[in-house]
């Protein structure tokens, strides 16, 4: 698409582009170029001189144990936030799409966790769940459940995965229930008519019909849990117990951090930013569908 | 309604409500927990109903900062996210208006290029680039500065995607109109466009604001001292402590000013938000 009546001016157009670019330019693409260039160096370690040493940082990060364990958690960790996030938002999503009489007021009790900082997110569920002071660790232990996500990998992944869902609950929701309410009533009133009832109405009218909804969400979620997942994480394990949560995007920050491993963070800052523009493509391919629709 | 079962509704009303307690019950517990004394928090024994400490801990919280750290006061933090937040959001506008603005009225060379260059940054989270952008900006002399918070960030595309695709909603009639009423383009842009992008400007600023004063990963790398931290941030490191007792009861009451803004923006500004939400996913 294209506008047919523009204006003809030569140099108007560069300066209103310039803050843009520059800004773009110097904490984009520099540092983007500068992460791809040290993948292939190695640096001494008060980072006074380096050298190119080629592929040699990627082969020792694909000879890692460990990253082939942050590429499982990551997997784990997506799919089972994505997996609960997107069923609980449905759920609650399609009894807000009942005519009910507060509807809106429901609506802006379940949308506003979106504001609260995933971190912020991340210290209440740690605070909720703390072995030793949480008030519902207290029911677990009374119930002789030896719950401790400090040291148990588990129990870790159960509480960075609750975290992240009821961060992401609302988003997910919101998109839902426009999604929910673009149906039109006259295709769910012929199913009543045929006499399907409310369940199956909703299997196979209602969630067939939601499906562009349903694999856009699929897709941010995952890109979700990539990347503003960081805070959550953060704050409730730092990554442990034992690596046991520690995700992609968690090893760049502690393996560049604490380690002090530049080359090898600049590595898989480089797989991941060809992991994030695979599913950006997925993302785009899917948007053209809709467009179609 | 298809049909109308009284027992529909009430299954819907208490799923909702269920969900509604699930979603409130951590935060109302940050609540409960910022209103008791160090010690009531600490036993693990913590009542579900607010104690009496309300005002000391929020006053000390703000004013004075924990007594285990040496950190700041919360109420300096406040202040350092308001202004990276809102830094962030209108630097995001100023830039992304004026980009998009160019792109969709003007015909210059390489206009193609500019817009792919700038649309490529939608791919790429400050989080996957981390170290290098913190180098660039350490070489910068940004480190601990406001500048250093706010530049890197604004640096997407969200921003003049959406713009653009707004701009493209506005019917040419109108630049033919203004153009023979002898408008250039400062005029057009300033008397005619800029009024009719009010809605969009401020459901941009809603999210932007609420991204920019989320942000954890980049303040937490790029302060050093701690007069320069952000709120979000700074709860954490109440948090790890070299004392065992972290002085939990402040580090909810921390939690809790640190929620309270964006939720409050997303509350009584809810249609601006959808609205920003639902148009830059686009």
């Amino acid at each position: 698409m294209e506008k047919s009546a523009v204006f003809n001016s030569k140099l108007l157009p560069y300066l209103l582009l310039v803050p843009q670019l520059i800004i773009t330019f110097v904490f984009f693409y520099w540092p983007a170029i500068q992460a791809f260039w040290q993948s292939f160096l190695r640096e001494d370690a008060f980072g006074l001189s380096s050298q190119f040493i080629g592929f040699e940082n990627y082969q020792a990060l694909f000879a890692q144990p460990e990253y082939y364990k942050a590429m499982l958690t990551t997997l784990v960790f997506s799919t089972l936030v994505a997996l609960l996030s997107l069923s609980i938002a449905l759920l609650f999503a399609a009894q807000a799409d009942k005519n009910l009489k507060a509807s809106d007021v429901y609506k802006t009790l379940m949308i506003w966790p979106y504001a609260v900082a995933p971190a912020v997110a991340g210290v209440l569920w740690f605070f909720l769940f703390h072995p030793s002071l949480g008030s519902l660790a207290r029911p677990l232990r009374w119930m002789g459940f030896n719950w401790n996500p400090l040291l148990n990998a588990n129990h870790a992944m159960i509480l960075v995965v609750m975290a992240a869902v009821w961060k992401q609950i609302s988003y997910n929701f919101l998109f839902f229930l426009a999604g929910l309410q673009s149906i039109p009533k006259s295709v769910i009133e012929a199913g009543a008519i045929d006499g399907a009832g409310p369940m199956r109405r909703f299997w196979t009218i209602v969630f067939p019909l939601l499906s562009p909804t349903t694999f856009f969400l699929l897709v941010v979620n995952v890109v979700y849990v990539f990347f503003d997942t960081f805070g959550i994480i953060d704050a409730v394990t730092g990554g442990g117990p034992a690596g046991a949560t520690t995700t992609l995007v968690y090893k760049v920050y502690a393996d560049g951090r604490l380690g002090g491993d530049l080359g090898s963070s600049a590595a898989q800052s480089v797989v991941l930013m060809a992991i994030v523009i695979a599913l950006t493509a997925v993302q785009f391919r899917y948007v053209e569908r809709k467009v179609q629709y | 309604m298809v049909e109308h079962r009284p027992w529909n509704d009430v299954i819907a009303y208490s799923i909702l409500t269920f969900g509604i307690f699930i979603v409130a019950f951590p935060v109302y517990l940050a609540l409960v927990a910022s209103t008791h004394d160090a010690a009531t928090v600490i036993s693990g024994n913590m009542p579900l109903l607010p104690g009496g400490h309300i005002l000391e801990n929020y006053y000390r919280a703000i004013f004075v900062g924990g007594s285990r750290t040496s950190r700041e006061p919360v109420g300096h933090l406040l202040l350092n996210s308001f202004i990276s937040a809102t830094g962030i959001a209108v630097g995001k506008i100023f830039i992304s208006i004026l980009s998009a603005y160019a792109v969709v009225y003007f015909r210059f060379p390489f206009r193609k290029t500019a817009f792919w260059i700038i649309f490529v940054t939608l791919m790429l989270p400050v989080e996957v680039r981390i170290y290098p952008t913190y180098k660039v900006v350490s070489d910068l002399h940004m480190l601990d500065t406001y500048a250093g918070l706010i530049l890197p960030l604004i640096a997407s595309a969200t921003g003049t995607l959406l713009f653009r695709q707004f701009f493209m909603t506005v019917p040419d009639e109108l630049l033919e109109a203004s153009r023979i009423d002898g408008a250039g383009p400062f005029r057009f842009f300033w008397d005619t466009l800029l009024p009719l992008s009010v809605t969009t400007i401020a459901a941009l600023f809603v999210i932007q604001f609420i991204y920019g004063w989320n942000q954890y990963l980049w303040p937490l790398l790029i302060t050093t001292q701690d007069s320069m931290q952000t709120i979000v941030t700074g709860i954490k490191k109440m948090l790890t402590t070299t004392d065992e007792l972290a002085e939990w009861q402040l580090a909810m009451a921390t939690a809790v000013l640190a929620m309270l803004p964006p939720v409050a923006v997303v509350v009584f500004m809810q249609r601006l938000f959808v609205r920003g939400l639902v148009e830059t996913e686009k």
